[in-house]
């Protein structure tokens, strides 16, 4: 299939434009400079880099994994030229201050821009958005001397960066992690540890390697409250920026992934020769603190990269169904009429209707949660709190719901592609393999399910879910107008009355102190919230695309195509609710009551 | 030296044309628009003459609807000083294309045009060269080469019988080719410096120029869908069959 196809700018730009109207971020400050026109072309700069420069060696990275020669690793040429394109471009500072050489680019439009770069190469983009996430972090917490060393050549597209909390003993339980931090006579502290899973922790595509590592200084308190965040360079940084001797920082392995193979893998060791310099970011022992404050836009991005992998397997998967000629309808018996293309079949565009439900559901929920982000520029501070309190509460939806469904539509789509689909001759297994991380990491989906069901979604009394509840009926309201859509508007209703039931069922439960038992079904909770709100940006997308065809819009074969899949995800999707809220509420026990021994 | 740039906005040739229902054309509505590639290859080769200190001023220009702004602010963003718009809400023909250019040339006395040699929408390739008979001046076409040096640019073109190597005396006009250049990327900075770039917009009707659109347009249609093939054993065969269908 030609590239051209692969990514959907038409529904892109009316999840933008048409139904979020993000152009009214330019009535902020820091969007004044702004228009439709400047985020348009931005869009479009990063649609044609992804398929010009990241999606040609998909395939190829994917075959030719990272290796090690003489203690460095070795990746394919075109990575390096597909980042430094990106970086060239201005990407790395997307989101940056003007006055630091960076677009100042609306969180939502710069996630849109991602998106494009995850759908054609999910393994090469990780290099400069792990770096743009480390300057991020930096941006608010580190001193301005540590900006200028740090940050600024990250900027530039000179430095990159990891992230460094997980270790071998230390994965979703960070309060275990053992890296240790002992205080130097120059100010700076002595590193010593080893960390597990790195992306991106070692390569040759820039100057240095700013490694963010979680790290416990000595002496201080056990758990999640002792552990503090450094700057580890791979090479030290002299006074003037210029570079100095190598860091006391090891690779001492690569792990061989399932997928985004491209994208190295590192089992990093600090201070094996006891010389390994780190330096101190913002106040000790804030440490996962501070890495959590960036923490909702860095799973919003992974929600995304999960929900683009779905939607390039989607087009792939669409474009094969109308060309594969297979089979005749159930009636026609007649052996001599021609093969119908995949398409006509009932089955087939079942499976593509509930990818185009997941993926542009999945899409409009991660534009929300961004926009979100960028509503924290709001000069009304009840619409930065709340606006707040909303992201919280989404962000674990969209990391897992995300990240789930996503996997489900590649799987679809390698199903459409029947046996083809099985092999590595077509794309779309590697798409699947490609996302499988998804659900892994950042917090896996079992772990935001209970920081959903057991922090978010009764922190404050419920008051961010009361918002949602709030902005849900809105909606309704408005689609109730239209006669095509009451219908539906009523049904999300509904759903609305069994997340409020079956919320309450758990506040009960755990007022009781039944924690473990009323957090079991946490990620059936998950499930049931996920549908509710993909269900609500679907009636969102389903309004204003009636508006659009009642108001005679020429294409109206795209708005049609939005109504239709809306009225697939409540006929087919939304009523799965009813069977989660009932295993939450009643607090089923099946599973939690099932012994080691009996397995 | 000044550098005029026909830049015209075109249907993205990533999207795949669809025709009307009624034939009366192609889709449009929710259709990415963007830059004529051959006129990205030209303004490319004029930003590049401008980075060797040959040309100091290169002016992109467009004709086109009034929402063509934005598709000039892009060619700003990729690096020309200045843009015109031609506004006129009709789709105009070649002659009446090159009769407008020759008035900016009037207007803007550039030592050299830069155009594609054909537009990928209606591939007509005679803008170009109609441009430069009514300008009475010199024409390089289908250029994979440019080399200027003082008032001459020694240009080599792309023809059937491989390339041809040809002086020509300058203010000329050039048409592109493909393989003339590798147009750059815009940086998002300079999407933010496009801004302020001037921007000249001129109504079409205020140039005076004669319409040339002579030909009509009756109807749209998809081409017809290729045809089954038919497997052959051997050569023997493939000629007695070409022989039967009368095609050698
Ligand atoms: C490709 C890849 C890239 C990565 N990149 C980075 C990186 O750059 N930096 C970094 O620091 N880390 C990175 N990681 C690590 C990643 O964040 C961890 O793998 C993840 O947090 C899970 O930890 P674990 O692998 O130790 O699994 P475990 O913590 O052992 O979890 C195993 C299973 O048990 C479940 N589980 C664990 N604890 C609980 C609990 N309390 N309640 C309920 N269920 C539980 C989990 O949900 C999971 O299903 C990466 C991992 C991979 C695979
Ligand atoms: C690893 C592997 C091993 C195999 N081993 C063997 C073997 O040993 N011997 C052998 O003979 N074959 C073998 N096969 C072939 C296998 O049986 C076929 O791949 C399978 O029958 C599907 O056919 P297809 O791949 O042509 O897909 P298609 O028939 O093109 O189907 C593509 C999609 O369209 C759907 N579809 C097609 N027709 C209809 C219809 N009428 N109504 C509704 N939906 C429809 C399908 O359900 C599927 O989702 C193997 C395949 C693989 C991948």
């Amino acid at each position: 299939m030609e590239s051209r196809q692969l990514i959907d700018r038409r529904h892109l730009d009316f999840v933008l434009d048409e139904v979020l109207g993000v152009d009214d971020l330019c009535r902020y400050a820091r969007f004044a400079e702004h228009s439709r026109e400047t985020f348009g072309a931005a869009l479009s700069l990063a649609q044609q880099i992804a398929l010009d420069k990241f999606l040609p060696h998909n395939r190829k990275s994917d075959l030719n994994e990272p290796h090690m020669v003489d203690g460095k690793v070795v990746l394919i040429a075109e990575i390096g030229e597909a980042v430094a394109a990106f970086c060239e471009a201005g990407f790395s500072a997307v989101l940056a201050d003007a006055g630091r050489g960076g677009m100042q680019l609306p969180f939502v439009v710069a996630a849109a821009a991602d998106g494009m770069f995850c759908s054609a190469n999910a393994a090469t983009i990780a290099y400069p958005t792990l770096a743009r996430a480390a300057a991020n972090l930096l941006e608010v917490y580190a001193s301005e001397e540590q900006k200028r060393l740090y940050m600024q050549p990250i900027l530039e597209g000179r430095y990159f960066g990891t992230m460094c909390l997980s270790e071998p003993q230390a994965g979703s339980s960070l309060a275990d992690l053992k890296t240790t931090a002992s205080p130097r006579d120059d100010g700076s502290y002595a590193i010593s540890g080893a960390k597990m899973w790195i992306s991106a922790g070692d390569h040759e595509l820039g100057e240095n390697i700013v490694h963010l590592v979680l790290a416990r200084i000595e002496g201080a308190p056990a758990g999640v409250r002792g552990i503090s965040l450094f700057i580890v360079p791979r090479w030290r940084v002299n006074a003037d920026g210029s570079r100095g001797a190598r860091n006391d920082v090891t690779l001492a392995g690569l792990n061989h992934k399932m997928g985004q193979r491209g994208s190295v893998n590192t089992f990093l060791k600090f201070g094996e020769s006891g010389d390994c310099a780190g330096y101190l970011v913002g106040t000790a022992h804030q440490g996962l603190a501070q890495m959590f404050h960036m923490m909702n836009e860095e799973r919003i991005g992974v929600g995304l990269s999960a929900i683009q992998q779905a939607a390039i397997g989607y087009q792939y998967s669409l474009d094969y169904a109308r060309e594969r000629r297979q089979g005749r309808h159930p009636d026609q018996k007649d052996p001599s009429t021609p093969a119908l293309a995949l398409i006509e079949h009932a089955d087939v565009r079942r499976m593509l209707l509930q990818q185009k439900c997941y993926v542009e559901g999945g899409q409009m929920l991660a534009y929300d949660a961004a926009l979100l982000v960028d509503r924290q520029h709001d000069p009304d501070d009840s619409v930065r709190r709340d606006s707040a309190a909303l992201l919280e509460l989404l962000t674990p939806i969209v990391k897992a719901w995300l990240s789930d469904y996503a996997l489900r539509a590649n799987d679809l789509a390698i199903q459409i592609f029947g046996g083809y689909g099985y092999t590595r001759d077509y794309p779309v297994e590697q798409c699947y393999r490609d996302n499988r991380i998804n659900p892994i990491h950042e917090g896996t989906n079992g772990i935001q399910a209970l920081d959903l069901l057991g922090r978010k979604a009764l922190m404050h009394d419920g008051a961010a879910l009361k918002i949602l509840a709030a902005r849900i009926a809105a909606s309704c309201a408005e689609a109730a107008a239209i006669a095509e859509l009451a219908p539906l508007s009523r049904q999300l209703g509904q759903a609305l009355v069994l997340v409020r039931d079956t919320t309450q069922a758990v506040a009960a439960r755990l007022g009781q102190g039944e924690v473990r038992l009323a957090l079991a079904n946490a990620g059936h909770y998950l499930h049931l919230l996920g549908h509710v709100v993909v269900a609500w940006g679907w009636l969102r997308m389903a309004v204003t695309a009636q508006r659009a065809l009642a108001a005679g819009n020429a294409d109206s074969a795209f708005y049609q195509g939005k109504v239709q899949a809306c009225r697939h995800f409540f006929a087919a999707e939304l009523p799965q609710v009813e069977l989660a809220a009932k295993l939450v509420a009643s607090a089923e026990a099946s599973a939690y009551d099932m012994r080691d021994s009996w397995f | 030296m000044k550098i005029l740039v026909g830049y015209k906005r075109v249907v993205d040739y990533n999207v795949r044309i669809q025709v009307k229902p009624d034939g009366s054309g192609v889709v449009t509505e929710g259709v990415k628009l963007s830059a004529n590639p051959f006129d990205e290859i030209a303004l490319e080769e004029a930003l590049r003459l401008r980075e060797k200190g040959i040309a100091t001023d290169v002016v992109v220009a467009t004709i086109g609807p009034a929402d063509c702004q934005a598709h000039l602010r892009n060619g700003l963003a990729m690096g020309a000083n200045r843009a015109i718009h031609v506004v006129t809400s009709e789709a105009i023909q070649p002659l009446t294309a090159a009769r407008t250019l020759l008035k900016l040339i009037e207007k803007e006395q550039p030592d050299l045009v830069i155009l594609g040699k054909q537009a990928i929408d209606d591939d007509c390739n005679q803008t170009g060269q109609m441009l430069a008979a009514l300008w009475n001046r010199p024409q390089a076409t289908f250029a994979s080469k440019v080399e200027i040096s003082g008032s001459t640019a020694k240009v080599t073109r792309e023809v059937d019988a491989g390339l041809e190597t040809i002086e020509i005396d300058l203010p000329a006009v050039i048409t592109t080719d493909l393989r003339l250049n590798e147009p750059r990327f815009t940086k998002l900075p300079d999407i933010m410096k496009a801004k302020s770039k001037p921007l000249e917009s001129i109504p079409l009707e205020s140039l005076g120029v004669e319409s040339g659109d002579s030909l009509k347009t009756t109807a749209y249609a998809a081409p017809p869908k290729r045809s089954k093939g038919v497997m052959v054993k051997d050569v023997a065969e493939l000629v007695a069959l070409l022989k039967t269908k009368g095609l050698v």
